[in-house]
């Protein structure tokens, strides 16, 4: 097997008396789809926010491409090539569509210090940020305020902006919550082919999603890895059944 | 309703023809008057990029207004009174040359921006309000109890600083002076809002998280407003000890640090000419209801409260409402 | 320097610390409980100053002048937060900074409209007046000595009403859960008027008592509101403790600080540049003490963290 893009060693979270993660490891290689599921409170996001840099942990390593990244700020892993979506959007909601678009651009682009040009003017981002648009199907709502876009169109400017990043990795933290059927329908597709460019480590609680699109299913409870492996083999899994699927 | 930008040029208009007007009626003291408006309004827009592009709340920003005034009062006095400013280990004079002065003061207040913003930054919300007014207070008893240029009773200039080629003395140029400063600051922030830079500020008040996600460093972002800001606050600074020729520690005073808010207020929160627009209402105010009454304070009051309990996005935002929805 | 003059200067650092207590604690709650930022806190401070002075110099009594200080400040106190104060709670930092400051240039132009420019003065009864001996040989004013301890029974009252009464379980309760307060069906807005009077009176105390040692004129709450400010962030926003032990660290910087910089200066500098630099150094001696406390804990010591 090849070297991982993503990988998570044995990280662990404790707040206060809470262990919200335990010895936690995972990894997530070239065109995969790799799901953590679980029941609420298992430290799905805790651990998002620990590989992501928004939590620190208080042991274990992350690495990126090779790179030992435990130490570092969000915004470096996010350059390194990190691209999140948040599981409750977090966009500039005053400004349009393109502008939200546009500063992942700019992020990526590392052009943070420019005082002068106008960014909307500079075709280089403003084409990037279109086409990413183009491609989660927002292009023609560019110059909405952002706060007038519905709840499902604001989940794929989460995707968009996160594909203006470039990453070497994608993660998403329930990207489909509180879509509609359709709205599930579009965006598994949309992810099927969107593994081609960078891995996924998807948080997501449709399991309809999951089995379709998963190479491979990581079960965590209460803060443990309880099962992994290839979406077939989760399934019939008898411990998974009693933690998560309520079969037991 | 109208649009912004036609407010914007009619504000434009008012700047330039009230006092060639009030040159041609002579009426030096209406030109001195805008002159006051007009270098409120500098420090103002200094002020907006913190306050409403980067959504934290600066209630210290006399801090950098009265540091501008010491800046220029301390060059100006030891120029006047040949008396040398620093010996050891380079000599350095005063001086009474405005450009020279202006671009110590912007260093200075940019240096005293980054200190006050590295501690302060680390804070936000209520602290962050309540530690700027602090460092604001912490000037002001600085400079009153430094004897050496004057305690409380401040540093007076006999004559106003030189700038090539003008007499500054005659109101309407050193007004010009002022009004082109303004219109400098004005453009480069009208650039500045469209920048990169800008674009990220101001989505760094919306949202911290996605800010950091597409890989802005978000304390650095803050930092580098709060400098330019102080920066831009500090130059204003300067201008005003020039039209008054005399600064004291109530320059650092927090009513003038309140005051510059009531102006973005005023004018309407984050638009580029809202601190404008509010100055010019607010020296207006000032001149109206000052002369008829001594309490002048109690009508500004209660209009404040007004504005705040009643009316959202001020003047700006009372006349440009659809504007704003529609941008 | 001799082993009273420091003792003495430890007792005014203790006493203007208890006074800034009274200030902060009020400004605190507040803050805690109702999520306000309250400028206007210095104008109830000035209100208890002059209704003091008018009060006492009617009537006389200086008990007299103190009860109508607490009532006054308490009365404007629940005024304003039931006509304004309550739209409030709701609005961002912003709109809470500027309708409290406008409540400060209403207040403070009504006070010079209705008592003049002039400043009033305010004595302290005869009863308190001239100086005790305590132990060590140490002359110290008697009414200072009194406030120190009057001040110290106040926060140790406001202490057991918080922690031990029913109103105390609500405020804390107040603090933590806003929507558990009324779910327990507390009446809100009366508790929070009740708070918010509450400070304003412990304001109104403190101005009318300072209002004996100093001279009482309009603007003096301003500066006391900004260290009452300089307090709770040292202590940490909410936490009454901490504005006790907030106050008197500020108290005793500023106080020690006035006299020993200069004296400390002047070993290796003549007299006056000593005393010049000494002086200006301790006027930034708490501001360099709250820098010091936020960059090691940036809520304050008793904050909660975020």
């Amino acid at each position: 097997m090849s070297n991982p893009i993503l990988e998570a060693n044995k990280l662990c979270k404790t707040f206060g008396s809470l262990v919200a993660v335990q010895d936690v490891s995972i990894d997530i290689h070239k065109d995969e789809i790799h799901a953590v599921i679980g029941p609420n409170g298992a430290g799905k996001s805790t651990l998002i926010s620990q590989i992501c840099g928004s939590l620190s942990s208080d042991k274990g390593s992350v690495f990126l491409l090779g790179r030992d990244i435990t130490n570092l700020p969000t915004e470096k892993r996010a350059s390194l090539g990190i691209g999140r979506t948040f599981q409750i959007s977090a966009l500039a909601k005053e400004d349009t569509v393109l502008e939200n678009a546009i500063l992942g651009s700019v992020g990526a682009s590392g052009k943070h210090w420019r005082f002068f040009n106008p960014v909307l003017k500079n075709s280089i981002l403003r084409d990037e940020a279109e086409s990413c648009l183009e491609l989660v199907g927002l292009k023609d709502l560019i110059n909405l305020k952002t706060a007038t876009l519905s709840h499902g169109q604001l989940r794929l400017l989460e995707v968009a902006i996160a594909l203006t990043l470039k990453p070497k990795v994608f993660i998403m933290d329930e990207p489909m919550a509180g879509l509609g059927s359709d709205g599930t329908k579009q965006l598994t597709e949309f992810l099927d082919k969107l593994r081609e460019r960078a891995p996924i480590l998807l948080v997501e609680h449709d399991m309809d999603a999951v089995f379709a699109l998963a190479n491979r299913i990581t079960v965590l409870d209460y803060g443990r890895v309880i099962a992994s492996d290839n979406a077939s083999s989760i399934k019939k899994d008898p411990e998974v059944q009693k933690a998560y699927l309520g079969e037991g | 309703m109208i649009k912004e930008r036609h407010l914007n040029i009619f504000v434009l208009g008012l700047l330039i023809f009230v006092p060639i007007f009030a040159y041609w009626n002579d009426q030096p003291f209406t030109i001195t008057l805008m002159t006051r408006a007009v270098i409120f309004a500098i420090a103002a827009v200094g002020l907006n990029l913190a306050l409403g592009i980067g959504g934290f709340i600066s209630f210290g920003h006399a801090a950098f207004f009265g540091l501008g005034g010491y800046v220029m009062g301390i060059l100006a006095w030891h120029s006047q009174n040949y008396v040398t400013l620093v010996e050891w280990p380079i000599l350095i004079e005063g001086t009474k040359s405005m450009p020279i002065i202006w671009i110590i003061t912007i260093a200075a207040s940019a240096l005293l921006a980054a200190i006050i913003g590295m501690i302060s930054l680390k804070t936000t919300g209520v602290y962050f309000i309540m530690i700027t007014l602090a460092f604001a207070q912490m000037m002001y008893y600085f400079s009153t109890s430094w004897s050496a240029y004057g305690g409380e009773d401040g540093l007076s200039i006999y004559v106003r600083n030189n700038f090539p080629g003008l007499n500054t003395l005659d109101p309407i140029q050193f007004f010009s002076i002022c009004c082109v400063i303004l219109l400098i600051v004005l453009f480069f922030m009208g650039r500045l809002i469209k920048s990169p830079f800008g674009l990220a500020l101001n989505a760094s008040r919306q949202s911290r998280q996605r800010i950091e996600a597409v890989g802005f460093d978000f304390h650095k972002l803050q930092l580098t407003a709060f400098i330019l800001s102080g920066a831009i606050t500090g130059l204003s600074g300067a201008l005003f000890a020039d039209l008054n020729r005399f600064v004291s520690p109530s320059m650092f005073s927090w009513q003038l640090s309140g005051e510059f808010i009531v102006f973005i207020i005023i004018g309407g929160v984050g638009r580029l000419f809202g601190p404008v627009i509010g100055a010019l209402i607010f020296v207006w105010l000032e001149h109206l209801i000052g002369g008829i009454s001594d309490y002048w304070h109690i009508f500004l009051g209660f209009i404040l409260l007004a504005i705040v309990l009643f009316g959202k996005g001020g003047i700006t935002g009372l006349l440009c409402q659809k504007d704003a929805q529609h941008e | 320097m001799s082993f009273v003059l420091i003792a003495e200067q430890i007792l005014n650092g203790l006493q203007f610390g208890i006074m800034l207590f009274l200030m902060s604690a009020g400004l605190t709650l507040i803050f805690g409980v109702m999520g306000l930022i309250n400028l206007a806190h210095g104008s109830l401070y000035m209100i208890g100053a002059f209704v003091a002075a008018a009060v006492a110099s009617a009537t006389g009594s200086f008990i007299l002048a103190l009860v109508a200080a607490l009532s006054a400040a308490a009365l404007a106190g629940a005024i304003v937060e039931i006509t304004i104060i309550r739209k409030l709670y709701n609005r961002n930092h912003l709109d809470q900074v500027l309708a409290t400051f406008a409540l400060i240039l209403i207040f403070s132009e009504g006070t010079r409209w209705v008592f003049g420019s002039f400043p009033l003065y305010l004595d302290a009864p005869s009863y308190l007046q001239g100086a005790v001996t305590l132990p060590g040989g140490i002359q110290y004013p008697l009414y200072r000595i009194t406030l120190i301890f009057f001040g110290l029974i106040i926060g140790l009252g406001l202490g057991l009403l918080i922690t031990k009464t029913r109103l105390g379980v609500q405020i804390r309760a107040g603090e933590n859960d806003r929507e558990m307060v009324s779910a327990l069906g507390v009446n809100i807005s009366k508790l929070y008027t009740f708070i918010f009077a509450l400070g304003a009176a412990l304001a109104g105390l403190a101005g009318a008592l300072v209002g004996a040692i100093q001279s009482v004129e309009v603007g003096m709450g301003e500066p006391v509101l900004i260290l009452a400010f300089v307090v709770i962030v040292i202590g940490g926003i909410g936490s009454v403790k901490g504005a006790l032990i907030g106050s008197i660290l500020v108290g005793l910087t500023d106080t020690l600080g006035g006299i020993f910089l200069p004296k400390f200066f002047s070993f290796f500098m003549d007299l006056a540049t000593a005393t010049n630099v000494g002086s200006s150094i301790a006027s930034m001696s708490i501001y360099i003490l709250m820098s010091i406390v936020l960059v090691w804990r940036p809520t304050g010591l008793f904050g909660q963290k975020v």
